[in-house]
This record gives structure tokens, C-alpha cells and sequence, in this order.
């Protein structure tokens, strides 16, 4: 074995990931239920080995616009929060999107409105996919519901927001932030030279040579006519990484007469449903979105046929279900299923509700 | 085989911390595990506890409805998960922390006084581990030399040096657990 099996929560998986993948900068200030992403790092303390910073900001809105200038640099640098502090940061999250800067954002949701509790949720979906913001943008959203997707999805993040100039973030909850799990963590990475940025990310301000124009990073346009061809060249960046990047899993789908579909850890819950479903001789099946934008709108709609119904569920009061709707397009009956407020569904619950919403209506 | 496992008391018992070492065990055996606490804001005398899963195959819920183990260490955990073991499961308790008698007939129960034994051993700290004893005296899941293996690798090293009272209190644990 050449990677070593370690016992982490997602939490330390991430910050671990972090400066594995050449991190340049990280920019947070704690709360729960991810202060452990904040405390693994500074107990690591990168700074001495890999010479990544990391930051306790004085608040969210100070990390998000710090990111906002390591990004501008062509550094590779992140934040993490949860969802009342990620609620903060959506100003600076828009104006990244709107400077088409890459970075990595993780919000590791809990349940609201407002200050909410600390238990988990996935009730940020529409704040992440729909918007949160201002103004037309999209946020590359990776969903993981392992501890090892955790580690795994701080690679890709950085990948996919390079890739496409555009931020990223990672929808955790709760759950997958605090559970620990075996995980191998990402071979080392170095950090990028300076001369390695400059020659990859010819758009950052790095520092002008002669012959060039100077490179601004900003997200102002004043002239509407100007406004509205960048908003077109973010659409058309939109339309390639939708049909580019999505990824999904599925879990049973092959002969399944009804269909799960949930994401991160409610995805995990409901495999114990499909096998406590198939114990019972009910042909079930799971679709979990990996990337909640781009929605992996093909996959499910190439179900709406085969299917008697399909089950949205999610820790929240029905939101990834209208994407779910869309994609069928009224082709199949389409139910929600949830709990709210930090309360966790059993997979018992989940089973209960198949039969009482889809199958025995 | 999997062993899906509720450990479950005050904050300050160890409960956390106890779980923690049961799946470091695990993954030295080379089990899948996963180690779900209760995060709430927990502290000394509020109620914490941990799902631990050790299998033989991958995982799927971290979040279980019933378990084939409880290990309870106060009575407020037992009147919330008595009703979920599963038919022909374990009941292990703490006769300290219990006081009014279990009313499942269809489990097998068993109770350690890891608190009278502590208090004997003058040591308060090891009674999650004599917990542990028990549970390993009933289901020998884990190997005692994994065992030790998984507590050097979740204890920091300035406290390894207490790994000898900790194997002192799984053989304690291992010999007073009785079949109630």
C-alpha cells in the first residue's frame, strides 16, 4: 500500500487535502459545525513546510475579500464556513464569480434561517445553486457525501475553478463534515512558482512587464453594452461546463422500478434504504448528483421512462426536488421527502415515506 | 459481519472518546468503520454519544434506526435507545449510571460496574475503557493487541504512557462484566 489509510472527520480531511494540493492561502474564521477545518490547519502549521497561509480573519466578509485578493494574484486559495457565515459572504462570492476568479469555497451546512443550530441541513441548496448573490452567476458545486470525497473534492475544486476561471464550492453538511471515516489523503502537491502562475494564469495581476496591457481584475463594467457581451461570455462558460462536468453516481439503478435521488450525506442514508427496500423485495434504486451545478438534469430525465416514481430527498423542505421536476419534465410523479432544522432522517423514516408518497398512492 | 454499536452517557464519560478507540481498532484489523458523534454543544454532564460501525464491507448510512449494540451510561440514554436495539441485540450498562430496571426481555443484557471499579482502581478516567473490556469480553470484535495498536494511534504520544493503565482497565472490564 503506498498511501497510508488514516481515521479522519471531513473536517481535518479537508484541511489536510488543502495543503496536500498546494494551497497557497486559506482564509476563514470559525464555526460550527467546520471550526476543525480552521483548527487542523493551524495546528499543522503549513506555513513552515509548504509556506501556505493561514488566515483567522475578523469576520467572514474580511476572509471572502481576502480571497478575492489572493485569487486576483493567480494564488490558489480558499475559505470554509457554514451556512449563517456563508450567508455573509455572498457579496464577495458574487464578486468573485463577476471578476471570474477561481477559488474553492466549502460550506458545511447547517440548518437555518437565520443563526439557526449547528446540526446539519442541506438547506443551502438553492443559496448555492440558484444564486445566493447577485446578478446571473453559477458556482461550480461539488457535493461529497464520504470522508473521502471530502479530501478528493478539495483537488477538484482547485482543478475544476482553474479550468474554467470561475469559483467552486463544496456543499457538505453537517454529517460529512463531523463523521470520521478511513480516507487516503491526495499525494503531495508543490505550490506553483510565481513564474508558473504568470505563465498559466496570464490574466492575474502579477506585476506588469513592459509589454503588456496591465491585467485588471474587477467585476465593474459601467458601459451596459460591455456589461452584457461579459455576461454572455460567462453564460457561454456556463453552457461548457454544464455539459462538461457533471458527475453522478448510481447506486441499484439498473433494474429499479422507483427512484431515489439525494446528495451528500442523505445520499449515504438512503443506500441503506435501497437495501433495506430490497430486503423487502422493492426494486429501488439511488441517483446521487455529485456536481449539484452543473444538475445531471440527462441522467435523470433518462429515467422519467423507466421509472413508476421518483423520491427527492434531502434535509431540507423540498428544493433540489424542482431541479428533479425539470429534468422529468411532468414524465413521471416526482415527491419530496425531508426533515428540517438540523433534525436527521433514519433510513426507516425514508422507507415509511416511499410508500406513503409514491408507491402506495 | 457487521457490528453497527450506540455509545451512549454524560459528556465527560469518555463516550467519545471511547467510540474513537473502538473504530482506530477496527481500522487496524482492516475493517470498514465510521465514527458519527452527536455535536450538539456537549459538555461535561450534558448527554453525548456516538454511533460506531465496524463491517466487514463498505458503509452505507453513518445514521442508523436501530442498533445490535447499545452501551448505555445514564438513564436518560437508556430511555432514548432501549426501544432501538434490535431484537437479539446487546444491552451492556453501567450499574452506576442505571437505576431503574431495563424492560426489554427480548435482548441480551449485561452490566459492568465500571464506576465502583474505577473508583477501586483510583482511577476515574479508565472507566471507558473497563466499558470497553466488557463489550470486548461479549463481542471479541477487535483484537486487545488492535486495540492497544488503535489507542497509540489516537492518543498524542505525551500520552502514551498511559496505554499499560488503559490495557489495565480493558482486562478489568473483561472480567467483572456480568450477564444480568
Amino acid at each position: 500500500m503506498s498511501e497510508e489509510i488514516k481515521l479522519l472527520k471531513g473536517n481535518e480531511a479537508i484541511a489536510l487535502a488543502a495543503i496536500r494540493c498546494g494551497t497557497d492561502g486559506y482564509f476563514g474564521y470559525p464555526i460550527t459545525p467546520q471550526s476543525e477545518i480552521l483548527e487542523t490547519l493551524m495546528a499543522e502549521m503549513p506555513w513552515e513546510t509548504t509556506g501556505m497561509v493561514v488566515l483567522q480573519a475578523e469576520s467572514e466578509v474580511a476572509a471572502i475579500n481576502m480571497v478575492y485578493g489572493g485569487a486576483g494574484t493567480g494564488k490558489k486559495v480558499m475559505t470554509s464556513s457554514s451556512s449563517p457565515g456563508i450567508s455573509l459572504k455572498l457579496e464577495g462570492i458574487s464578486y468573485l464569480a463577476g471578476a471570474e476568479l477561481p477559488c474553492l469555497i466549502v460550506n458545511v451546512m447547517r440548518g437555518g434561517p437565520g443563526l439557526g443550530t449547528i446540526q446539519p441541513s442541506q438547506a443551502d441548496y438553492f443559496q448555492t445553486v440558484k444564486g445566493g448573490g447577485h446578478g446571473d452567476y453559477r458556482l461550480i458545486t461539488l457535493a461529497p457525501s464520504s470522508v473521502q470525497e471530502m479530501a478528493d473534492f478539495v483537488g477538484l475544486g482547485f482543478d475544476l475553478a482553474f479550468k474554467y476561471s470561475n469559483p467552486a464550492i463544496i456543499l457538505a453538511d453537517g454529517i460529512v463534515g463531523q463523521m470520521m471515516e478511513k480516507v487516503v489523503l491526495p499525494p503531495f502537491q508543490e505550490r506553483k512558482t510565481e513564474a508558473e502562475i504568470r505563465e498559466q494564469s496570464t490574466w492575474a495581476a502579477q506585476g506588469k512587464p513592459t509589454h503588456r496591457k496591465p491585467n485588471v481584475i474587477t467585476s465593474l463594467e459601467l458601459d451596459p453594452a460591455v456589461m452584457e457581451e461579459n455576461n454572455i461570455r460567462f453564460q457561454k462558460k456556463y453552457k461548457t461546463i454544464e455539459e462538461n462536468e457533471v458527475r453522478y453516481e448510481e447506486f441499484h439503478c439498473e433494474d429499479a422500478e422507483y427512484l431515489l435521488i439525494a446528495f451528500g450525506s442523505s445520499a449515504r442514508i438512503c443506500q441503506k434504504v435501497v437495501e433495506l427496500a430490497r430486503e423487502e423485495g422493492i426494486r429501488l434504486g439511488l441517483l446521487r448528483p455529485i456536481t449539484l451545478w452543473p444538475f445531471p438534469t440527462k441522467a435523470i430525465a433518462g429515467y422519467a421512462e423507466k421509472v413508476k416514481g421518483m423520491l427527492s430527498v434531502e434535509l431540507n423542505a423540498g428544493q433540489m426536488v424542482e431541479d428533479v421536476r425539470l429534468a422529468v419534465n411532468g414524465k413521471v410523479q416526482v415527491e419530496h421527502f425531508g426533515r428540517l432544522g438540523g433534525i436527521v432522517f433514519t433510513p426507516d423514516e425514508i422507507l415509511v415515506a416511499l410508500k406513503d408518497l409514491i408507491i402506495n398512492k | 459481519m457487521k457490528q453497527e454499536i450506540i455509545i451512549a452517557g454524560f459528556g465527560g464519560q469518555g463516550v467519545l472518546s471511547m467510540g474513537k478507540i473502538l473504530a482506530y481498532s477496527g481500522l487496524m484489523e482492516g475493517k470498514e468503520v465510521s465514527w458519527m458523534p452527536s455535536y450538539g454543544p456537549e459538555q461535561r454532564g450534558g448527554t453525548a454519544n456516538v454511533t460506531v460501525i465496524l463491517s466487514d464491507s463498505p458503509i452505507s448510512s453513518p445514521i442508523l434506526n436501530t442498533y445490535d449494540i447499545a452501551i448505555v451510561l445514564n438513564q436518560p440514554s437508556m430511555e432514548k435507545f432501549e426501544d432501538k436495539i434490535k431484537p437479539g441485540g446487546i444491552l451492556i450498562y453501567d450499574g452506576y449510571g442505571i437505576h431503574k430496571p431495563v424492560k426489554r426481555t427480548d435482548i441480551n443484557i449485561y452490566r459492568v460496574d465500571a464506576m465502583d471499579a474505577a473508583t477501586e482502581m483510583k482511577n476515574e478516567k479508565a472507566f471507558n475503557m473497563i466499558i470497553l473490556g466488557g463489550l470486548l469480553q461479549i463481542v471479541p470484535m477487535v483484537k486487545l493487541e488492535n486495540v492497544l495498536l488503535g489507542l497509540k494511534k489516537s492518543l498524542p504520544e505525551r500520552h502514551h504512557k498511559l496505554i499499560p493503565m488503559n490495557e489495565a482497565a480493558i482486562k478489568k472490564g473483561m472480567e467483572i462484566i456480568q450477564k444480568v
